[in-house]
């Protein structure tokens, strides 16, 4: 009687686990692939951007439309549109000096957006990117309160034709991604490429904990400055010439 | 007299408590309705943006949570501070805090982004959130406040009702720490960042829960033809005004931090003189409608006398609450970020611009749903339990 009892808890135990396997193994053979292309994601890297405001002109906005085209926005007409990326005109009162330059998600290294979301949808990856976890954000949008740079965007409506690297729903939040889906596969920001195209060259993509990349060589050697540097954050965006 | 109080249910079955089940139900179905439409459209049909992502439900939840924990100052009043005379009215203060909560919660879980991933907060946290902090606080809020009733109306488990109110006590202040911690934790926006709002939260609690407390009781009292006597009615309306003192106090504080910081001068000017709707709501709607009218009827040797006038007091001080927290809340974000102080800032995005924010029917009905649940658990709750004292005394 035991000895059928234990057959058959084996054979259990042998369907579930055959089970189990071709339930998960796809998924973990998914996870696999997401993340490896361009080798493990790692605290070795720190993913940065450096824009020199010297060299973006006044009215350019190659950058805001490249990120559009690549992430499936509409170009924003109502202050309900994601924006991604913005072109923001700054000018000094006193003297009328301006400059004008991009400003998209700071990626900073301690983001007060993934400080205070509930759920740790908002999240930064150990190269520095920071991210929205589509699939456990809830739509607080604490994080939009909380983010110093105006850089998340909540989907307001129902949106269709998005690009598969690029998921973007209605009623969760959403920002600049700095192109991980590029960045993985061992390429560049859209942003970045069109602004090299068009002859700026106002952007510099690269690994700043990399002593040997130019961006890190750059920020050695020119003075750069973070957004609201004050508040600590250590940013991966570097601005210079403001 | 605290020996024995004689607890007994209302009779729930005139045309006029029908005639209100019908009124919140109205309500209660439109603000269903508000966020079936919101959820089905999208953030789009409301008056919010990518600017004010907050917007008149939150006024509503955040008023309704807090003035929940002021609810309470009663039955702690009286289990906390042993005060004998608030004693018979701790089962209807707490029935009232658990009710506001609840309220104050629909309205907040209805206007998330994706309300149908509520089971996502509450299976994933990010412990440094204080929003995941607020979501222990809340429901830790319910159980603790649920036992301390449980405590007040079994006889066999009486003797843990001090010991009840006590943890209900620290918990409540926790929780309105929590909440104002919210806007305090904020570093980037001009009018949050600061400490203060945390016990600003705590003494708003006091004055908007107390306030919401009497007019309950007027009311219960009132329909019933239950007797309520004048001099309890004093004790409360002289509590209330010293709570809507010390929120002006905690008012002038603030302002008065802010305008010392030369960096926060043109916040302030935003806030207390250019601000439009902001500031209308700062000056008339916190401070008169709110504090100043309230401190006279409440005070003045003459008008306090008048029941009617305790009662319009305990209106306004409800209106100006949600005045503060359209500031708080509405003003706070009204208020451009200072991504380069100093500089004149422009974009797509509105930068440097103050945004502008007219909410929409559905969040108006959304909000005022919040007040309708909290008031329709009260009034079932005094009919099927015996949360109300056949009268009530003020005599020590």
């Amino acid at each position: 009687m035991s000895g059928c009892n234990d057959s058959r808890r084996r054979f259990m135990a042998a369907v579930g686990g055959a089970f189990a396997t071709l339930t998960l193994a796809p998924g973990v053979i998914l996870m696999a692939q997401a993340y490896t292309p361009g080798g493990a994601v790692s605290g070795a890297r720190r993913w940065g951007l450096l824009i020199d405001t010297s060299k973006c002109p006044d009215g350019c906005d190659e950058c805001v439309t490249a990120c559009n085209t690549e992430n499936g926005l509409k170009t924003a007409t109502r202050p309900t549109d994601a924006q991604w990326i913005r072109k923001v005109e700054i000018k000094d009162p006193k003297t009328g000096w301006s400059r004008s330059f991009p400003v998209m998600c700071q990626h900073c290294e301690h983001p007060p957006c993934v400080d205070v979301c509930p759920t740790g949808a908002s999240f930064k990856r150990a190269d520095g990117i920071v991210l929205v976890d589509r699939h456990i954000c809830i739509g607080c949008r604490y994080c939009m309160m909380a983010c110093p740079y105006k850089a998340r965007s909540l989907v307001h409506e129902p949106i269709t034709d998005q690009k598969p690297h690029a998921p973007r729903g209605k009623g969760c939040v959403e920002s600049c991604t700095l192109c991980v889906h590029r960045v993985d596969k061992g390429g560049t920001p859209a942003c970045v490429e069109a602004c090299a195209a068009s002859g700026k060259n106002a952007m510099l993509f690269g690994d700043l904990n990399d002593p040997n990349s130019e961006i890190a060589r750059r920020v050695k050697e020119f003075p750069t400055r973070q957004i609201r540097a004050d508040l600590g954050l250590n940013t991966g965006v570097r601005y210079q010439g403001i | 007299m605290a020996t024995n109080i004689a607890y007994r249910e209302i009779d729930g079955r005139s045309s006029g408590y029908w005639a209100l089940l019908t009124v919140l139900g109205a309500f209660l179905a439109a603000a269903l309705g508000s966020a079936w439409f919101m959820e089905h459209h999208g953030h789009i049909v409301t008056g919010m943006d990518n600017q004010i992502v907050w917007g008149l439900p939150h006024v509503f939840a955040v008023f309704l949570i807090v003035a929940a924990s002021g609810a309470l100052n009663v039955a702690s009043i009286a289990s906390v501070f042993g005060k004998a005379p608030y004693k018979p009215m701790a089962r209807l203060s707490a029935l009232l805090a658990i009710a506001l909560l609840a309220g104050g919660l629909m309205v907040l879980v209805l206007d998330l982004g994706r309300a149908d991933r509520l089971i996502v907060a509450m299976t994933y946290y990010n412990f440094k959130s204080i929003f995941a902090w607020n979501v222990f606080l809340y429901t830790g809020f319910f159980v603790i406040v649920a036992a301390y009733l449980w405590t007040m109306m079994d006889r066999s488990v009486q003797r843990f009702s001090k010991a009840a109110g006590v943890v209900a006590f620290v918990w409540r202040l926790a929780l309105t720490t929590g909440t104002g911690s919210i806007f305090g934790f904020l570093v980037a926006r001009a009018l949050y960042d600061t400490a203060l709002l945390a016990p600003m939260f705590v003494i708003n609690s006091f004055s908007y829960g107390m306030a919401a407390f009497l007019l309950v009781l007027m009311a219960a009292y009132g329909a019933t033809g239950r007797p309520l006597d004048d001099a309890l009615l004093v004790r409360l309306k002289n509590l209330l005004a010293v709570f809507a003192a010390a929120v002006l106090y905690f008012l002038v504080v603030f302002h008065l931090t802010n305008l010392y910081f030369a960096k926060r001068t043109a916040a302030e000017a935003f806030i207390l003189l250019n601000g439009g709707v902001n500031t209308w709501m700062l000056w008339w709607g916190q401070v008169v409608i709110g504090n100043v009218i309230p401190l006279v009827l409440l005070l003045h040797p003459a008008l306090s006398r008048s029941r009617a006038n305790i009662a319009l007091a305990a209106i306004l001080v409800v209106a100006g609450g949600l005045a503060q927290m359209w500031v708080t809340i509405i003003g706070g974000q009204a208020y451009p970020l200072e991504m380069f102080p100093g500089m004149q800032e422009s974009s797509s995005f509105y930068d440097g611009m103050v945004h502008s924010y007219y909410p929409t029917a559905p969040e108006l009905f959304l909000g005022l749903g919040g007040v309708a649940l909290a008031l329709t658990l009260v009034a079932i709750g005094i009919k099927v339990l015996r949360f109300l004292p056949e009268k009530l005394s003020g005599a020590e």
